[in-house]
């Protein structure tokens, strides 16, 4: 104990002799355990200057010893994250779109896969519960432009939708008003019609004179009584299921200026194995057929 | 000041008595204490008696317990690791014995630590601190590295004399010695405290191939350098300065709670006494300071009750082996109440009292939080079903004007083995079930592995013409034949504004 020193009376604790208005400082020590993690905090900090990446330079920065850099070990994850994966990734490359549906593992790679596949470059149109948009299919339903079976859906995926790819599928619906084919009133009478093949419509002359128009210029796509037809994109229209909507007007807008909406290819820009993942995803969001 | 020789009154009273004496100082007396001082080492000398050889007892069953029960194997089936007490970080499980945790059932563990902690206020207000005195951790490995310190260094006084001589090659190899044993200790005990994470035989194997993985090892390097500080360096420290019960305890003792009381009605006033001298109009308390030269915490318990005093009773040993030298009753320094002192100074017979409120209300709230425990853990339910309604889309129209929903089921099996469980949905509407990848529609039956947890997507279709609201409640229900067991769960079937 250092002499000489004074003591507070009240808490027995020696003061530093300074005095401010009668009130002395105490001079209560630090813990030694303090003391100590401090220093081994300062020899640590030195430690890391030398070993670890820590001082900026004008154009560059000090790299440290050990040449830590955490965009290498990203890096380096990811290439670790991509081996461990490419046993599964070769198997779904090597079989069959059916032959994964039926492997429960390969399966719940593939669905792991195409829902994040599906996520990055599919949400954007189609929403990310793929519940779809007017102009863009929901991809739950039962209801299928092109075919739901998992060969029609990797087609689809694969070479697009009225895409820039030599082998996309094309489907092509006039604009009968814009180009002259029907007057206005026909265009009207259609579209009286074609509501009519899903539900009530009142005015039934409207009705007949559209049938007798659309015998004439839509059955070749559409099918007699609006079935539809896949082999040529055409919607069935004696469903509940509408593209753009079921309302008069938009009925009246699809006739008069046509419809060419596009889903780009993808064969250039994802991978087989992806593109796989992406079709066996879709499929098994409940419409697959 | 510890090294100074004994004075020669001193050394011929201990030729008179046969009792030895002791210059030892309580260097942790609170009045002793300034505040820029450096820790003074405390060199207990050995005790020998009734509490001592309790404490080597529960010191042997505290270790042997710590370090065989990773070696405990316990038979669950093919699908299950067989050691009795396993925390199985990667799979998630906790295994004790006959039960087994899921992460979601980490609430056992809060009971179990609300018990364990009730348990310590019972002992406490019984018994004082008898956690700290003979089965803490510190306690324990403290005195173990002490026994150490002995057996190389030889007892107290030598042990001075020791850390007082200048450094000859024989007193580094007596301190290299015990510093590698006390590593060795060190290193043992974080390595024990691994096979409690992994299968305790395949990690002793791969430990020695140093094929463990990494953190197995710092795990050890870890708890051996903290063992080696807390046992062999900090010792008393740890529980002054370090640990919050000795703040704690204040409020869990009472005036009929027993705790190592000196009796000061009965030693006092103290002094040397000489053989054949009178023991009339003095105290029993020869002043031989035994008690003080074997305390681990450097205190004097003649001082009274002291925040540094765990309790360990040595210096009753120490105090009662004097006193059968001396001729006098046993029991100056022994377990008593606090009020037990005042009623024995004032002559009037003393009282036991473990019955009192106090311990009853912890024995009652652990009672209540047991039972709790046990109903909870014996009624647990071995199947569990969880149904995650899709939000997006929240149904799906179908050509025909039906509409479709979509489930997650998550379906917990803890059983040990594959169970076949038969899906079923029931509520107002007629809905028709049908599970991903299963061809079966008509009330699909579902594998679930052993000890797993497995999702299923699972549809609901409804006819247009069957949907009342834009909401129906609809319930699941997973059902086991075998072991006659049905789950269910809540939920709904949502579709258009009506």
């Amino acid at each position: 104990m250092a002499s000489g020193k004074e003591v507070d009376q009240t808490s027995g604790t020696e003061t530093t002799g300074h005095e401010w208005d009668g009130i002395k400082e105490l001079d209560t020590p630090l813990p030694r355990w303090w003391l100590w993690t401090f220093y081994a905090c300062v020899i640590w900090a030195v430690g890391y200057w030398v070993l670890m990446p820590a001082w900026p330079l004008i154009d560059s920065y000090t790299k440290g010893l050990l040449g830590h850099s955490q965009r290498a070990s990203v890096a380096e994850s990811l290439a670790q994250a991509r081996l461990a994966q490419s046993g599964f990734v070769r198997r779904i490359q090597a079989s069959s779109l059916d032959e994964i549906e039926g492997d429960p593992a390969l399966l719940e790679f593939a669905l792991a896969g195409g829902r994040s596949a599906f996520a990055v470059n599919c949400s954007q149109c189609h929403g990310l519960g793929a519940a779809g948009a007017p102009g863009y299919p929901n991809l739950n339903d039962d209801d299928w432009l092109w075919g739901g079976s998992l060969d029609d859906i990797h087609q689809t995926i694969h070479f697009g939708i009225r895409s820039d790819h030599d082998d996309t599928r094309v489907g092509d619906m006039p604009a009968f008003l814009r180009d002259e084919i029907l007057e206005r009133t026909q265009v009207e009478d259609v579209a009286a019609y074609v509501l009519s093949l899903s539900k009530d419509v009142e005015d039934a002359a409207a009705v007949a004179r559209g049938a007798d128009i659309f015998a004439e210029e839509c059955v070749a796509c559409h099918q007699e009584g609006g079935a539809g037809s896949r082999e040529l994109g055409a919607p069935r229209l004696a469903d509940g299921i509408w593209l753009y909507g079921s309302t008069n007007a938009t009925l009246i807008q699809t006739i008069a200026n046509g419809r060419a909406s596009v889903m780009p290819a993808w064969a250039d820009r994802l991978d087989a194995a992806t593109i796989k993942q992406l079709a066996i995803y879709v499929h098994t969001l409940g419409g697959g057929e | 000041m510890t090294t100074k020789t004994p004075q020669p009154s001193l050394a011929r009273a201990a030729a008179a008595t046969g009792v030895e004496r002791s210059t030892a100082e309580a260097v942790n007396k609170a009045s002793q204490r300034p505040l820029y001082e450096k820790r003074r080492k405390i060199h207990p000398k050995a005790a020998h008696g009734t509490f001592r050889r309790l404490k080597w007892a529960i010191m042997a069953v505290t270790l042997a317990i710590y370090y065989l029960t990773p070696w405990i194997r316990w038979d669950r089936g093919p699908s299950a690791p067989e050691q009795a007490v396993l925390i199985d970080i990667p799979a998630r499980r906790f295994y004790f014995f006959f039960i087994e945790i899921w992460p979601q059932e980490v609430y056992y563990l809060t009971g179990l630590l609300i018990v364990a902690a009730l348990a310590l206020f019972l002992a406490t207000s019984l018994f004082g601190r008898v956690w700290c005195g003979y089965s803490c951790p510190q306690t324990v490995w403290t005195d173990l590295f002490i026994a150490v310190e002995y057996m190389l260094e030889g007892d107290r006084a030598a042990r001075i004399r020791g850390d007082a001589m200048p450094w000859t090659a024989a007193k580094t190899a007596r301190k290299a010695v015990k510093h590698v044993l006390w590593v060795a200790i060190a290193v043992l005990t974080g390595g024990a405290w691994v096979f409690y994470f992994a299968d305790a035989p395949i990690l002793l194997a791969d430990l020695a191939r140093f094929q463990a993985p990494p953190v197995a090892y710092i795990a050890i390097g870890g708890l051996a350098f903290t063992t080696y500080m807390l046992g062999g360096i900090a010792r008393e420290q740890m529980c002054t300065y370090m640990c919050p019960w000795p703040r704690l305890q204040a409020a869990m003792v009472d005036e009929d709670s027993l705790v190592v009381t000196y009796r000061e009605y009965r030693g006092e006033p103290r002094g040397l006494h000489r053989k054949n001298e009178t023991w009339e109009g003095r105290g029993d308390c020869i002043d031989c300071n035994q008690c003080v030269a074997v305390c681990p915490m450097g205190i004097d318990i003649r001082d009274g009750q002291q925040l540094e005093c765990i309790t360990c009773a040595l210096c009753i040993d120490a105090c009662d082996s004097v006193m059968g030298k001396v001729g006098r009753p046993r029991g100056l320094i022994a377990y008593d109440t606090l009020a037990n002192l005042d009623n024995r100074a004032a002559g009037q017979p003393p009282r036991l009292r473990l019955l009192r409120l106090r311990p009853a209300i912890y024995v009652a709230l652990i009672a209540v939080v047991s039972v709790f425990m046990l109903v909870t853990l014996g009624t647990r339910a071995n199947l569990e079903l969880n149904v995650l309604r899709d939000r997006n889309p929240l149904y799906v129209t179908l050509s025909d004007g039906g509409v479709r929903n979509g489930y997650t089921l998550k379906i917990i099996n803890k059983l040990h083995r594959t169970r076949a469980l038969r899906l079923s949905a029931t509520g107002p509407l007629p809905t028709r079930v049908s599970v991903l990848g299963n061809p079966s529609t008509d009330d699909p039956v579902m594998n679930v592995g052993a000890d797993r947890l497995v999702s299923f997507r699972v549809f609901l279709t409804v006819p247009a013409t069957a949907l009342q609201g834009e909401s129906t409640a609809v319930a699941f229900a997973i059902s086991d034949s075998a072991t006659d067991t049905q789950v269910t769960y809540d939920s709904v079937f949502r579709g258009p504004a009506q």
